[in-house]
């Protein structure tokens, strides 16, 4: 079982798209080129409203477009649906989902059925606690009308599936120094089409 | 915003879409905006693009499709401003993913950003390679992410780590130019590279076994030493989480330790203390210092056995269990499945508890709980775990109950410790879930039921009183229904009456009552029906004083949608009319099924899930697809093997056989070892009653099946003799049989066959051989075809040294057996047979072909005859 474990991330599969059908309970199609596929941690991460509305969606993974809906479909069918004092994951299709209910939002991530779905929940909070932070008491709304601002987040949190950063202010700081160049850079462009309608009064 | 720009802001679309109150006004206003957008694209002007990307951003989101505005984020990143990359790069990592040629167009912006000298844009660089980089960009690119990770500023570093794990992932040959790279990030202090550096010595690990080794040697110690660190700091208010420093970096640290303990007993030892230390300090009232025990427990149950640090690890899963948490209850059932495998008592002593988990309100739980509960069972705690099982199968949700009596089927039929056991639980699952039971339990249920001799009585008078009360079950009817077709009279005499057993009073219109009822039950699928007027017809003889009644249900059935059920009705109403002095001994039980067989047949068709798929299903002329005999023949055909044809057969010998069952049986005990060959068909299930002596053995078997051939073709000879009848056997098969089988036409062929029939053909022909083929198919294998050649000599000369040979293309497989003769005589005066079994891997897509050499010597020359055969049946 110890090597079981081990060779969990060796799956030699040919392409990556997923497709049922299970190979060591794993989805994996194969296609045309012959590519070593290790597994992420994190396949995909999924934000949803209440009213099933998706809010955010970041995929680790390839996923062609119409699974990436048909996944969606399915697994907001599955998690808006559970009772609020059940277990935080869902086995979903060989995968584990952990998902945490924010108010009116779902957080989801779906990972291995071998990781560790404790921290799991643990990333979801730390990444909501960033937004909270960011926003200032985070709302739905704030993260539909910047809902890049909740992808820049969210990329300074999580590279390839894996964390990058377990300190809250460490993300803060290097967020705002980014929104810092966009402002300066939108005071440039500013001030020089001030000049041009000057110019062309 | 821009003074030059046209069309909505981007908070106003989603203002107008978020106001929207049905989908298609929703699609109305998106059409316009993707118009819109379309428009500007084709104007190629910079001051809109970034807006433009983000609206798409958002439509893509909706699941619209934005295939367009790919090469906007092309341009993007290509454009010299940061706010413009950023997004261009947001765009690319949202809108693309690996597997679009359009992304091997920006490998160069890459490859510029990568060396830019704004270090966020080299981290929008990073980033974006990090999360859909393909194999080529991943190649292309390593060398300038292995110098990054040597770059100054520490976000760029954890960056490029990250970024290291996904081209290590993609591309595995490169790992071992990122071993050193990484062992340097092990000694940084600042926790985002560390986390990240960890993160890829463990993906390194492995990869990559000569990594394994090198961190094993350099590094464990230091890995160890951070661990310490982390775990005795003071409080940082930066890193804490639930009063513990870091979690994340603990839980990697841990990882990392796993593979490098994982198989060396030295890395093992020296982590030791370390991993006590993490199991017994850290604090378990939050869900982080959770996630931390869990990962700990899962190190030292992956490391080489310190048996000291595993009791500490099965204890801290014992608490898990215990906990009010779901979620930890959930992981620690999780846990012991793979504790299970080193230390089986430790988790036996949690069986209560693990019990109760499987009645849990949550489903996740429950389905772990139920798997863990699978692996616990053994031959001491089988009857117990059964009980519990069974009893909360009554009381647990519908969608829960296929999973539960799937398992509960599963271990009853491993641990059973005796039959009657075995066969009351059962009699409980289909009681409660026999909606959900699977076709091979059932049948493997009636082959334990047909072997326990001393049981039948027990057996029916159970299922009689079931059925009467939860007559929706299917499964649970069909048994009943093949039982009490079987042992009726033991039903209605209490034969064999066990002491447990409450005498009961059932009349022979009780138990009639039973079979009618699911028969004419609306909801009864065709299988159940059919199995009924076969128990209809078995309880005519049984209860000679009903039978006109019995007669009627059957003649009803002469009305049946079904075609099967028409044919059978007809079949068996002639049988019950006209017959009456062999239907006795047609009707006689079952012989007993063979269970070995049963089983090797059972676990032959595992893997396909006991599909459908593996019965013969025969497409009638009328359209109607034939399920009613099929998972009949699936049940009564528990011998796959097929029994080879002796060309001897006459149909003297079979009429005698049929006839003659009476006499030539000796004892009904000595129908066990022909009753399985010859179970292979329904008809034949009646006509294998006269259960010959062993001496008539061979002959009566193969006329047997020539039976059950006639009754595969009975489907386009519904009343009529319409189909041709060959020679051989019309001549040779007496009217009698006819007139039993009311007008039905026998098959031409004479082999063991119970699949479709195909048409002879005649393979080859010349001036002085003649040779035909005859096809039949094993059911259970549709790629098989056994293939009889028949070879007829027409020159007026002997032929000797008659050799067959035979070749195929790669796509089949041939296996010839051995000729019965290698003289072949002259003038038609006799012939040779040869058994061909050719298997098709592209069944359904190639039809065979097959080429053939004949050798022989006429007056002492050799002749040598070659030709091809390519007029095969469709459908081999």
């Amino acid at each position: 079982l110890t090597v079981l474990s081990k060779e969990k991330t060796k799956h030699f599969g040919f392409g990556c798209e997923r497709r049922e059908g299970i190979i060591s309970g794993r989805f994996f199609c194969y296609r045309f080129v012959y590519v070593v596929s290790y597994e992420t941690m994190i396949h995909f991460v999924l934000l949803v409203s209440r009213q099933g509305k998706v809010r955010l969606t970041k995929w680790y993974s390839p996923y062609a477009q119409k699974e990436r809906s048909k996944v969606i479909r399915e697994l907001s069918g599955v998690i808006l649906n559970r009772g609020p004092k059940l277990c935080n994951f869902v086995e979903w299709r060989g995968y584990k989902v952990v998902y945490k209910r924010y108010a009116s939002l779902y957080f989801c991530m779906c990972i291995d059925q071998e990781d560790n779905e404790l921290e799991v929940l643990e990333i979801i909070h730390h990444y909501v606690e960033i937004l909270d932070r960011y926003f200032g008491s985070v709302c739905e709304l704030d993260l539909i009308f910047n809902f890049h601002k909740a992808y820049y987040i969210l990329d300074e949190l999580l590279i390839a599936g894996e964390l990058q950063e377990s300190s809250k202010k460490t993300v803060a700081r290097i967020i705002s120094a980014q929104d810092q160049l966009v402002e300066v850079a939108k005071e440039e462009a500013s001030s020089i089409s001030n000049i041009i309608a000057q110019a062309t009064k | 915003m821009n003074p030059f720009s046209s069309g909505t802001r981007l908070r106003d679309m989603i203002r107008a879409i978020r106001a929207c109150k049905t989908a298609a006004e929703e699609r109305a206003v998106v059409r316009k905006e993707c118009a819109d957008i379309r428009a500007l694209i084709n104007e190629d002007d910079p001051h809109d693009r970034h807006r433009n990307l983000a609206k798409l951003m958002f439509i893509h989101m909706l699941g619209y499709p934005t295939h367009f505005g790919q090469m906007e984020c092309l341009k993007l990143i290509a454009s010299p401003g940061f706010p413009e990359k950023r997004i261009g790069y947001l765009g690319l990592m949202l809108l693309l993913d690996e597997r679009q040629e359009v992304l091997m167009l920006v490998t160069n912006s890459l490859k510029q950003d990568l060396n830019h000298s704004n270090q966020y844009v080299v981290g929008l660089a990073l980033c974006a390679l990090g999360n859909i980089c393909s194999a080529e960009m991943a190649r292309d690119l390593a060398p300038e992410v292995e110098r990054l990770i040597q770059f100054r500023d520490p976000n760029i570093r954890k960056k490029a780590a990250l970024c290291s794990t996904r081209i290590v992932r993609k591309v595995p040959d490169l790992a071992e130019n990122f071993v050193n790279a990484a062992a340097s990030l092990l000694k940084e202090k600042h926790h985002g590279v560390l986390i990240t550096g960890v993160q890829l010595c463990y993906e390194l690990c492995l990869i990559n076994d000569e990594a394994l080794e090198y961190f094993r040697k350099k590094c464990t110690e230091g890995v160890i030493k951070t661990l310490r660190d982390i775990t005795n700091s003071a409080y940082q208010p930066e890193y804490d989480v639930a009063g513990i420093t870091d979690p994340f970096l603990h839980i990697r640290l841990l990882r990392l330790l796993r593979v490098l303990g994982q198989g060396d007993a030295d890395a093992s030892d020296l982590m030791t203390d370390i991993l006590a230390q993490v199991a017994t300090k850290t604090e378990s009232n939050k869900n982080a210092g959770n996630a931390v025990l869990y990962e700990c427990v899962e190190t030292i149950m992956a490391i080489e056995d310190t048996s000291s640090l595993r009791v500490l690890a099965i204890n801290i899963l014992g608490r898990f269990l215990s906990n009010r948490d779901n979620n930890i209850r959930y992981v620690a059932l999780n846990m012991l499945m793979k504790a299970i495998t080193f230390d089986d008592q430790a988790v036996q002593r949690h069986r209560v508890t693990i019990l109760e988990c499987v009645k849990d309100p949550d489903a996740s739980i429950r389905k772990r709980a139920l798997e863990l509960v699978t692996l616990l069972v053994n031959e001491n705690n089988v009857t117990q775990l059964t009980k519990e099982l069974i009893d909360y199968l009554e009381i647990s949700d519908e969608d829960f109950k296929e999973d539960l009596s799937a398992k509960i089927c599963f271990i009853v039929e491993k641990f059973s410790p005796e039959k009657l056991w075995y066969i009351d639980q059962m009699l409980k699952v289909l009681c409660e879930a026999g909606k959900f039971v699977k076709d091979d339990v059932w049948h493997a249920l009636i082959v334990v039921i047909s072997n326990a001799s001393e049981l039948h009585g027990y057996t029916v008078r159970a299922l009689y009183k079931a059925v009467l009360i939860y007559s929706e079950q299917e499964t649970l009817v069909r048994v009943a229904v093949w039982c009490i077709g079987e042992y009726g009279d033991l039903l209605v005499n209490n034969v064999g009456m066990l002491g447990i057993e409450d005498p009961i009073t059932v009349t022979e219109s009780d138990a009639v009552d039973v079979i009618e009822d699911a028969i004419t039950r609306h909801n009864s699928d065709s299988t159940t029906k059919a199995m009924a007027l076969v128990a209809l017809l078995k309880l005519s003889s049984r209860f000679p004083s009903i039978s006109e009644r019995i007669k009627d249900i059957i003649v009803k059935q002469k009305g049946s949608i079904l075609l099967e059920m028409q044919q059978r009705a007809i079949e068996y109403n002639s049988i019950v009319d006209r017959h009456k002095n062999i239907r006795s001994s047609l009707v006689e039980r079952m012989p007993v099924l063979d269970e070995a067989t049963f089983n090797v047949r059972r676990a032959g068709s595992f893997p396909a899930s006991a599909s459908t798929g593996a019965k013969p299903s025969v497409s009638l002329p009328n359209g109607f697809e034939k399920p009613a005999v099929a998972p009949l023949v699936d049940l009564l055909d528990l011998d796959s093997d097929d029994i080879l044809a002796a060309p001897s057969s006459s149909g003297a010998d079979f009429l005698q056989d049929l006839l003659g069952v009476d006499l030539g049986s000796s004892s009904s005990q000595s129908g066990a070892t022909q009753g399985p060959k010859a179970g292979t068909d329904l008809l034949l299930d009646i006509l294998s009653i006269g259960t010959p002596s062993p001496a008539q053995n061979s002959a009566s078997s193969i006329d047997f099946l020539s039976t059950a051939d006639i009754n595969n073709n009975t489907s386009n000879a519904l009343d009529t003799l319409s189909s041709p009848v060959p020679p051989q056997i019309a001549t040779t098969a007496s009217t009698g049989m006819f007139d039993l089988l009311d007008g039905l036409s026998p098959s031409p062929s004479k082999e063991a066959t119970n699949g479709p029939a195909y048409p002879s053909i005649v393979a080859y022909e010349s001036s002085s051989l003649k040779i035909e083929f005859t096809f039949s198919k094993p059911p259970e294998n549709p790629q098989t075809t056994n293939v009889q050649a028949t070879f007829i000599n027409l020159s007026p000369n002997t032929f000797t040294d008659f050799i067959f040979q035979a070749a195929v293309p790669k796509f089949l497989q041939l296996h010839l057996d051995p000729a019965s003769s290698n003289t072949l005589p002259a003038s038609g005066n006799g012939n040779i047979t040869q058994n061909l079994k050719v298997t098709n891997s592209q069944h359904g897509k190639k039809s065979l072909v097959m080429r053939m050499r004949i050798g022989y010597k006429l007056d002492g020359k050799d002749v040598l005859e070659e030709g091809q055969v390519s007029n095969f049946p469709r459908g081999l």
